[in-house]
């Protein structure tokens, strides 16, 4: 049930290639097969949403694509690498699904942490973390501790974070889930400049229909039990570094929702009552 | 407002307590071998204060040594056991052997052991009695750190020292702290303990036992009231310490004192 990708992806440079990856987990109560056979490819400063029911391994493939687990079989390269020679090689920022940020360190210092383990030189570090806040808009809150600020907040100074190294793959699961819809829409418009301005490609973990429409290059649909793609959507609304707001009133944006909906309910006929 | 009734109410409390007593013995004519009366205490802590501190100094520093290498010990072996698995299986037993055993059953032991003018035995007994309860604090707080941490620092390709320095020990720092204030008194009672099971003389437990041998009951109860002294200095050097050690301890607002409200 693989869908391979439609643009050509071997004439440019492919960010992140996998080939009927697999993963299984061994459980107390059996093998869970989080992910079957999902290839999927990504090139080089594109946007790709992966969207799909809860459990259908959206967050495994993003943690297979980040060497925090490895697949049972199959093939993942990042860059060429695999996952993780690109992993020491820091070839990519990540953004969790919870902020994760280390409480007793302040603001800058949870953005200064990736270069500080990598030696970069104390001034250097003040400075990319001023501009980091700058950036996701909290450049006053520079010496607070996590716990003073909003769940909007500490995701936005995570975001931050994953930017902090300049990497040239994003992988986000889901990090705009703790913001109100204004500075959701705010955050993807914002995502949108980084993006373009840093070439990065991102592979984006959403539940949200319209934003990972307003996001990507093309949006993959995940169907869970097991978790496959079931269908890779293109996104013809144009150059994402070309987007802005005024493209969530386009009829074409309503239309790529429609096709991105029925696609996800097409793939699961039955519903969601099929928990084992 | 507040602030002064927490700080007052004890007091008040503890001089009405000195006052009762005072009453009950003077007025109610309590023996002195029964319970000597406060200012019969503070008088012979008075005319004994040279030997007083004195006493207390040996007595502190033997708790001291051990209760510093105990909790070395304590903390670098709880670190190999949060690395390694047979680390954990070896010491798991052993601590947890140590924990039921009454540290201060081996003063004898180890007073005759080490001869009887050497305070070695006591800052054993000392460090001992830290090592159990830094261990088993330090072992679950290194334990700590959250899973979203641990993959960012995998994700991060952080060595195991960075990890170690970045987020075990700050994630286990109130574990510690906990661990060591636990043991700060456990090692000035250790120590005193020691004392009244040979070994030379001239701590402050051996001049308790030896003034209540003589029936010099006040003086007893003198070096008594400079043990619990020594034993609120441990205290209050710990409380101290981890106050110092808490990075958020110096954040920015700071209103009240003691609680910092976030305004937004
Ligand atoms: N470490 C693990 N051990 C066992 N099973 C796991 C583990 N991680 C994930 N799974 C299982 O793999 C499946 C996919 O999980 P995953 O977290 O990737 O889903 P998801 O698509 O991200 O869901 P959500 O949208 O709720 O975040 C689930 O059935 C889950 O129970
Ligand atoms: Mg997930």
């Amino acid at each position: 049930m693989t869908t391979t990708m439609t643009t050509d992806a071997t004439a440019t440079r492919v960010a992140v290639r996998a080939a009927s990856v697999t993963k299984t987990f061994d459980t107390r109560g059996g093998i869970v097969t989080a992910l079957q056979d999902v290839s999927l490819d990504v090139a080089a400063g594109e946007f790709v949403s992966l969207i799909g029911p809860s459990g259908c391994g959206k967050s495994t493939l993003l943690r297979l694509i980040a060497d925090l687990e490895t697949p049972t079989s199959g093939e993942l390269s990042i860059f060429g690498k695999t996952a993780e020679r690109a992993r020491l090689d820091q070839d990519y920022g990540i953004a969790f699904q919870q902020a994760g940020l280390l409480p007793w360190r302040t603001i800058a210092g949870n953005i200064e942490l990736p270069l500080e383990l990598h030696g970069v030189p104390k001034a250097e570090r003040r400075a990319r973390a001023t501009e980091l806040l700058e950036l996701v808009g909290l450049g006053d809150l520079a010496g607070r501790f996590p716990d003073q600020l909003s769940g909007g907040q500490q995701q936005r100074v995570a975001i931050a974070r994953a930017l902090a190294e300049r990497p040239s793959l994003l992988l986000m699961d889901e990090p705009f889930g703790a913001l109100d819809e204004m500075t959701r829409e705010y955050m993807q418009t914002e995502l949108l400049r980084i993006c373009a301005e840093t070439q990065a490609a991102v592979v984006f973990v959403t539940h949200s229909i319209p934003e990972a429409v307003f996001l990507s290059d093309r949006v993959v649909v995940m169907s869970p039990r097991p978790g496959r793609i079931a269908e890779v959507l293109p996104m013809r609304l144009g150059a994402t570094s070309g987007r802005a707001d005024d493209l969530r009133e386009d009829p074409r944006f309503f239309e790529m929702v429609t096709a991105v909906r029925e696609s996800l309910h097409g793939g699961a006929p039955s519903g969601r009552g099929e928990d084992r | 407002m507040t602030r002064a009734t927490r700080v007052a109410a004890p007091l008040l409390l503890g001089l009405a307590v000195l006052v009762g007593w005072q009453l009950v013995v003077s007025v109610g004519g309590v023996d002195d071998y029964l319970l000597p009366s406060p200012l019969a205490i503070v008088a012979e802590m008075g005319e004994f204060l040279p030997t007083l501190l004195g006493s207390a100094g040996i007595t502190g520093t033997n708790a001291l040594v051990g209760l510093v290498l105990g909790t070395l010990v304590g903390i670098l072996l709880a670190l190999a056991a949060s690395f390694s698995r047979t680390v954990d299986a070896l010491a798991a037993p052993v601590v947890a052997a140590l924990a039921v055993v009454p540290i201060v059953a081996l003063a004898p032991v180890l007073n005759s052991m080490y001869g009887a003018d050497s305070e070695f035995g006591r800052r054993a007994i000392a460090g001992l009695a830290t090592f159990v309860p830094v261990f088993v604090n330090a072992l679950r707080g290194f334990r700590q750190a959250r899973p979203v941490h641990r993959d960012l620092m995998h994700v991060y390709a952080a060595s195991r020292w960075q990890t170690t320095l970045r987020l075990t020990l700050p994630a286990a720092r109130p574990f510690l702290f906990t661990g060591i204030r636990i043991a700060s008194s456990l090692a000035v009672i250790s120590a005193l303990v020691a004392e009244y099971f040979g070994g030379p003389r001239g701590g402050l437990g051996g001049l308790i036992s030896t003034s209540a041998a003589s029936s010099a009951y006040p003086r007893a109860w003198a070096y008594v009231v400079g043990a619990i002294v020594l034993g609120l200095v441990f205290y209050v050097a710990t409380a101290l310490a981890e106050r110092l050690a808490d990075p958020m301890s110096s954040r920015p607002p700071r209103a009240g004192g003691t609680t910092s409200t976030t305004t937004q």
